[in-house]
């Protein structure tokens, strides 16, 4: 690598809101229905033949925000500089001449080939739309030179073959070789072997390797496998519904993640090796909405090491509640459930929480309740967060502390983590842990 | 002919032998499944490991006869006693649902949209046992959705309500309602997170050990098998190429295909990049003797002139595999290396 990389992609907080439509009354008199943070403020830099993984689950935003680099989604907010020109206002006609130095591999090579067209068609394609040239006999050498590249020879026998007749990995090959015929710089692969057999993935991820180094290529790699990102990428971005919730050098994050999240992520993937097993204190629940999602830190309600300031709230409190009944007989449950009023009334996001009594109860049962939750497991990390408990108004009001952080990303080391647990470290003094109440089971 | 050795314990639920099934194409019979044998006991798991179109879900779904009409059978499938395959229709519907289970790969689209979480309890409770009142089949419902970790407050809700990893311990609340003593679990975590994946395994081995079900877990992917596996059987081209005890089969793969998928797995303990040359066969049209002999970094000249018979190694491994005998049925000269044919990447996947 040469001693002063040159950048070639500049992500500067990149913002992609998706409106929601609310109901047709909403929508007639534009009442304000909010919005989905797809990707919220999302900041990184990549250097020329760098490979960047961009990581996370279902809903993380991994994938919105690889389009949005190439803007094939719009851009709210935050800027994207690729080889020193800026994207974000550039107009289409504009962004065009642009795409030919940055093209995109899809996930499903299924989708991504039209079955109709015999892949000589189907690869010179971009040659054409970018108007490169309209000579069929250049288009031909073109095509046959993008084949070679990618392994499919004798090109003979790939160039009037259709979709149809290729494996799944022969497609990805195609698709590849559609992608690197304008000679791009960067390469945005959305999870491309994730639908592949595992004795085909190493040698799609070989191919890629190989393309890096002989045309100098640079990944975006976009995946929710940190197996494969661990083989394949420089730098590991972790998201987290819309955000970056630990970036650094792919080495550092595997050999000592710093955020709970990335931690779980590694601990939860099932090793080919029946003599280990997976950690029991996995987080629990899934991605939450990222139309309203938690206070404070995103992950607070699933962070198997949670404290005091990470954003506790209603939602929490109605969430445990559940988890207690879940544990408890059926019959256990008919009798508590008649206590609580209605417990919808927790779902609206804040930190003082009401729950009502029901029908006949008095806010004293409630109390009660919450009382023997919270002895069957004092432990829990939500109490942490809760300032006050009171009886009154025909039920219990809980208050949460208002004086949760959401999380920016902290330096520490050579990494950056969005994670409470960090805050003191990033002043270059060692982690408190003194404040932590949460243990790690 | 593949036959197991072994002949069936007192506990076995399932046990299939010689199990075949094609369909007729325009190109020939596909031999999706061919001549499959396999025993399952109370409360086990056995992995079926293989990759896409080695028939392990047509596999799947033969066992529980659910393939479709185009698809013929050959074999015996016994279950508890009787043969799932020459029964008669009626009889096997009866038995599906409290008897023999399916957890489908798409929690999305197994669930009626329109239909309350609480109705299709009901729905599926009514139709197997009816004489169960509503407040009994509450009681069942709740009780096995708690298990799954879905909280009762939730039981009135419309699928749509629910999350992805939710909706897959719905889908296998219904399959377990009913107590049935076998369940085929076709990829039931492929479509979801892999901390969601985490959470649906500790419940299969919860449901394993609260309701002694025996489980077949279709899975292309070896973590899976490693983590809720007892058992596993390797699947190649419509076949079991190898099958046994998890722990001795990882540790000690007798196939050269096993091997070579393992060494193919992508983990966070890979160093190194492997892959298996050219691509599965084309069941219309398999290659001659043991299947995988164009693939086998250890072919000999004995590979493609006869399928090898199944062996049973020190291990208690059962292999399709002339590496392991039997000796006496290896013509002189057989053990001499096949000379590869140069794979192209014209025929590679």
């Amino acid at each position: 690598m040469p001693t002063k990389p040159e950048t070639l992609l500049e992500v500067d907080d990149l913002q992609v809101h998706f409106a929601l439509r609310g109901g047709a009354l909403g929508r007639l008199f534009g009442g304000d229905t909010g919005s989905v943070r797809a990707v919220d403020g999302v900041s990184f830099a990549l250097a020329r033949g760098e490979v960047l993984g961009v990581v996370g689950e279902s809903g993380s935003g991994k994938t919105t925000l690889g389009r949005a680099i190439l803007r094939m989604v719009p851009v709210t907010g935050g800027r994207v500089v690729f080889d020193g020109h800026d994207l974000t206002d550039l107009k289409e006609s504009q962004l065009r001449p642009m795409r030919r130095q940055m093209q995109m591999v899809f996930q499903d090579p299924n989708a991504s080939l039209n079955p109709a067209m015999d892949l000589l068609t189907a690869i010179g394609h971009p040659l054409r739309i970018h108007g490169v040239t309209d000579d069929e006999d250049q288009i031909r050498r073109e095509v046959c030179k993008a084949l070679e590249r990618v392994g499919l020879v004798p090109v003979e026998q790939f160039l009037y073959k259709y979709p149809g007749d290729l494996s799944g990995g022969q497609k990805q090959r195609a698709v590849i070789a559609r992608a690197i015929i304008l000679g791009p710089d960067l390469l945005i692969a959305d999870e491309p072997v994730s639908m592949l057999d595992m004795s085909v993935r190493a040698k799609i991820l070989e191919l890629m390797l190989e393309l890096k180094n002989e045309l100098g290529l640079t990944y975006v790699y976009v995946t929710h496998d940190l197996a494969t990102a661990k083989f394949f990428c420089d730098k590991i971005a972790i998201m987290y519904l819309g955000r970056i919730v630990e970036y650094g050098p792919a080495e550092e994050i595997y050999a000592d993640p710093k955020h709970p999240y990335t931690q779980s992520l590694l601990k939860a993937i099932p090793e080919p090796d029946p003599t280990k097993s997976l950690a029991r204190d996995l987080p629990r629940g899934e991605i939450p909405d990222a139309a309203v999602p938690p206070l404070g830190c995103s992950f607070h309600p699933r962070c198997p090491k949670a404290f005091e300031i990470c954003g506790w709230e209603s939602r929490d409190l109605r969430d445990l509640i559940e988890r207690h009944w879940l544990t408890h007989p059926d019959t256990e449950f008919d009798e508590q459930r008649r206590v609580v009023g209605n417990i919808a009334a927790l779902d609206e996001p804040a930190v003082r929480a009401h729950l009502p009594a029901g029908t006949g109860r008095s806010a004293e049962d409630v109390q009660a309740l919450l009382d023997q939750i919270r002895a069957d497991d004092p432990r829990e990390p939500l109490w942490s967060g809760v300032r006050d408990v009171r009886a009154g108004e025909g039920g219990v009001t809980v208050d949460f502390r208002d004086d949760f952080v959401d999380p920016p990303l902290y330096d520490v080391g050579r990494q950056q983590v969005a994670c409470l647990l960090y805050r003191d470290a990033a002043h270059d003094r060692p982690a408190n842990d003194a404040g932590v109440v949460a243990s790690d089971d | 002919m593949s036959t197991l050795p072994m002949a069936p314990s007192a506990d076995t639920v399932l046990s299939v032998r010689d199990l075949r099934v094609w369909y007729g194409t325009a190109r020939g019979a596909v031999r999706a499944v061919d001549g499959v044998s396999f025993d399952l006991k109370r409360g086990e798991t056995l992995g079926l490991v293989g990759e896409s179109g080695c028939g392990k879900s047509t596999l799947g779904r033969g066992v529980l006869g659910l393939l479709p009409d185009a698809a013929k059978q050959a074999g015996s499938v016994v279950f508890e006693g009787e043969d799932l395959i020459t029964m008669p229709r009626r009889r096997l519907r009866a038995l599906r649902g409290p008897k023999l289970g399916l957890i489908f790969q798409e929690p999305m689209t197994r669930l009626n949209p329109l239909m309350r979480v609480s109705e299709h309890f009901y729905e599926t409770l009514h139709a197997h046992e009816p004489d169960l009142t509503k407040q009994q089949m509450r009681r069942r419902a709740i009780d096995t959705l708690g298990a799954m970790g879905i909280p009762p407050t939730r039981f009135d809700n419309y699928p749509h309500e629910f999350s992805g990893g939710m909706r897959q311990r719905i889908m296998i609340a219904l399959a377990l309602v009913l107590n049935p003593a076998f369940v085929v679990a076709d990829e039931p975590t492929t479509a979801l997170d892999v901390l969601v994946e985490a959470q649906i395994l500790r419940i299969l081995a919860d449901v394993k050990r609260s309701f002694d079900t025996a489980i077949l877990l279709i899975t292309h992917n070896l973590g899976i098998i490693a983590e809720a596996c007892e058992r596993v059987a390797v699947m190649y081209a419509g076949r079991i190429a190898e099958q046994g005890d998890a722990r001795a089969v990882f540790a000690r793969p007798a196939h050269p295909y096993t091997r070579e998928l393992l060494a193919s797995t992508i983990s966070l303990a890979t160093t190194s990049l492997h892959y298996i040359p050219g691509a599965p066969p084309d069941l219309v049209d398999p290659p001659s003797g043991c299947r995988f002999h164009p693939r086998c970094p250890d072919a000999m000249q004995v590979c493609p002139t006869r399928h090898p018979p199944t062996v049973t190694t020190e291990l208690n491994q059962q292999v399709d595999c002339w590496l392991h005998g039997p000796e006496d049925e290896i013509p002189p000269g057989g053990t001499q290396p096949l000379p590869r044919e140069a794979i192209g990447v014209a025929d590679e996947a």
